[in-house]
């Protein structure tokens, strides 16, 4: 017997049930289980009044910085006012779904590409984001490379309104009734990366972003 | 990893002597303690997320092996292969086999306490495959050669100062003095061997059976990369970290981090289910799925099982008293405080770590602090229980113990011992009141007085008054 084997049946022997794995009925039990799908209990903030006030307030306890537009177009020129502020060059690594904006006329080049080690500003979109703790929620997928969010120092992240839930719960449903079986990858970002493993320390920029930055947009 | 645990008391009695020690031990405690009883306080329904929490995790337990199969069946579905190990050493071999079929040269790793039970790092640079940790505080720790000493920060024991002299000798830059500097080092460092690895080694807070999802919980951001960039993705982790769904993730991922540092939540949460799918931008070509049993399989089918919910938060170390004084290299394996004196004497033998279930207070903090309900000290006193029955305590405690059980089923017995005690304590007290040393049980005395008794026993003085006023 290999090592699968004798794992099942040291643990139904170990619980007192018969058998050297689990029967048809006990698989399907826990199908069962599994389909319902139950949810817990959930904090009384997770479901605010006002969403996007939660989602910001959330944003601000990470150190995410923020800023709500009315429109797609409006992109490009909030991005350069944001860089330039920090400091930043005017070079954006972006997914395809940004490639059309005007980059030119708000004066930042643009690549159309996933980032690599060396880009310093990365711009990425997400499936949907949730208010309860200031988190976005990105899929892998073709067009849409992670390490975009990962390897710049400087992560621009774009949500629109309508994609705002309260829960990690929601965003489940969501994933389920619109893409099915999830991705290779489901990632939930919140906030720049950061470590304290030095002497509790917090230090913000560990190896992913130092800046996380998100645009709402309300359209 | 080797196991220490049965040089407890000698190992303990060294930290508490380490002047250097003591003072990195002062400034972690409050920073965990105080992070969550805010997080805590401010949550609003965290004793009826415990309860729910609790009851998932016992859900999965309760049919343990029909929830891994779930897993298992999805995972393969979606292209990940899936491997059982009964041990460490099936463990080992099976990763070193990966490796070497694959013509793997680097590995890069984020934290995995399963991979230090098992001892991967040596299996792997044994086999000729170099391994870099990248955790910053694993990291740290691989630069000194050290294990870990807390499972959520690991190098909790080590001041900015050491971590210096640490990165002088690897880096060959100059000294830094601020902590920010140390990290942005690192992550250059560490950036290199992320794009240059071929095998990625993570491990994974849960198992989403209805998906055949793995998944990890990071700060950093290490194990994003580590699971991403490589073309190989490999997963060690332990087979009691299965759970049914996607929603009693949601429910445990809202104690994790709050029970661990405070956190609301922590900034990755990477859910990685089969290698890269077809047309996709990144992702590993290969994953691999390491189910270890490993003495996990002892736990189950008694009251012990319920130690199997733990979510490896670490709020039973952080919250006690014995952890914070001795800190987590005293408890000489893997896992530290309250969760390791349960884990330890199961999964390496009672009689290898039969300090750890004694060295408690029985205060109880750690099972209040526990995310998951997990009755702690009844389960370290079941451990005690054991030990008796098999006979692994010295014997004076033993015979001790069993003097005094004669004794104390048989009141006249009793009455009459605990008078002539308490006479023979008051006497010892001398003028002063105080016994400054107790015949056998010197462990009491040697570092401090005890009153002495007034002389005559409750019941004495009961009937006594009860005559005065009755």
């Amino acid at each position: 017997m290999g090592a699968r084997e004798n794992i099942l049946a040291r643990i139904r022997r170990a619980q007192g049930r018969p058998g050297s794995g689990p029967t048809d009925a006990e698989r399907a039990a826990v199908r069962e289980a599994i389909a319902r799908h139950e949810v817990g209990p959930q904090p009384p903030f997770a479901h605010a009044p006002d969403r996007l006030a939660q989602f910001l307030k959330e944003c601000d306890r990470l150190g995410t910085t923020h800023d709500v537009l009315d429109s797609d177009a409006r992109i490009p020129a909030a991005l350069a006012r944001y860089l330039d502020a920090g400091g930043l060059e005017r070079r954006v690594t972006g997914w395809e779904a940004f490639a059309a904006l005007d980059w030119a006329g708000a004066g930042i080049a643009f690549d159309n590409r996933p980032a690599s080690g060396e880009d310093r500003t990365g711009l990425t979109g997400c499936f949907c984001a949730i208010a309860e703790t200031g988190t976005a929620l990105l899929l892998s997928a073709p067009a849409m490379p992670k390490v975009t969010a990962l390897l710049p120092e400087t992560h621009v992240l774009v949500v629109r309104r309508a994609r705002l839930l309260d829960t990690m719960e929601e965003a489940f449903a969501l994933l389920r009734a619109e893409v099915g079986d999830p991705p290779r990858a489901v990632f939930f970002v919140s906030g720049p990366s950061r470590t304290a493993d030095i002497e509790q320390t917090i230090v913000i920029g560990a190896h992913g972003p130092y800046r996380v930055h998100v645009i709402v947009l309300e359209s | 990893m080797q196991v220490q645990s049965m040089f407890f008391k000698q190992r303990a009695r060294e930290k508490l002597e380490d002047p250097l020690l003591q003072g990195n031990l002062r400034k972690a405690k409050g920073k965990f303690v105080d992070g969550r009883a805010k997080a805590v306080a401010e949550f609003g329904v965290w004793e009826e997320v415990r309860t729910h929490a609790a009851k998932v995790r016992d859900r999965a337990l309760a049919n343990l092996d029909a929830y891994l199969l779930e897993f298992e069946a999805h995972a393969t579905r979606r292209g990940a292969v899936v491997h059982w190990a009964q041990t460490a050493e099936e463990a080992c071999a099976i990763i070193v086999g990966i490796a070497r079929d694959n013509g793997v040269r680097k590995a890069t790793k984020s934290k995995s306490m399963v991979s230090e039970e098992v001892g991967l790092n040596e299996a792997l640079e044994a086999a000729g495959v170099q391994v870099v940790e990248t955790d910053l505080g694993e990291y740290i720790l691989q630069l000194a050669h050290e294990p870990p000493s807390h499972i959520v920060a690991p190098a909790v024991h080590k001041s900015k100062e050491q971590v210096a002299d640490l990165f002088v000798a690897a880096h060959g830059k100059p000294r830094l003095t601020e902590i920010p500097a140390m990290a942005r080092e690192a992550r250059e460092a560490l950036r290199g061997h992320f794009l240059t690895a071929d095998m990625g080694i993570s491990g994974s807070n849960f198992l989403v059976a209805e998906t055949g999802t793995t998944l990890t919980v990071t700060n950093e951001g290490n194990a994003d990369m580590v699971t991403t960039i490589p073309r190989i993705h490999v997963v060690i982790t332990g087979i009691e970290k299965v759970i049914g769904t996607m929603e009693d993730f949601a429910t445990l991922i809202r104690l994790l981090p709050r029970s661990a540092v405070g956190q609301s939540i922590a900034n990755y949460l990477t859910l990685t289910t089969g290698p890269k799918m077809p047309g996709d931008a990144d992702g590993p070509e290969q994953m691999h799925i390491v189910l270890v049993d490993a003495g996990r399989t002892k736990l189950l089918g008694g009251p012990m099982q319920e130690m199997l919910r733990c979510i490896r938060c670490g709020a039973c170390m952080n919250h006690c008293p014995v952890y914070q004084n001795v800190g987590g290299h005293a408890y000489g394996w893997v896992y530290p405080g309250p969760m390791g004196s349960i884990l330890t004497p199961v999964y390496v033998g009672l009689e290898n770590a039969g300090d750890l279930p004694n060295a408690a207070t029985f205060c109880g903090e750690c099972a209040v602090a526990c995310p998951v309900k997990i009755p702690l000290p009844d389960l370290m006193r079941k451990l005690r229980e054991q030990q008796f029955d098999r006979r692994l305590r010295p014997w004076p405690e033993r015979w001790g113990i069993a003097l005094w059980s004669f004794a104390a089923m048989r009141p006249g017995l009793y009455a009459f011992g605990t008078r002539i005690a308490a006479r023979v304590a008051r006497w010892m007290g001398g003028r002063e009141g105080l016994i400054h040393a107790l015949p056998g049980l010197d462990g009491w005395t040697k570092g401090r007085d005890m009153p002495a008794p007034a002389g005559r026993t409750f019941r004495e003085l009961y009937r006594q008054r009860r005559g005065n006023h009755g």
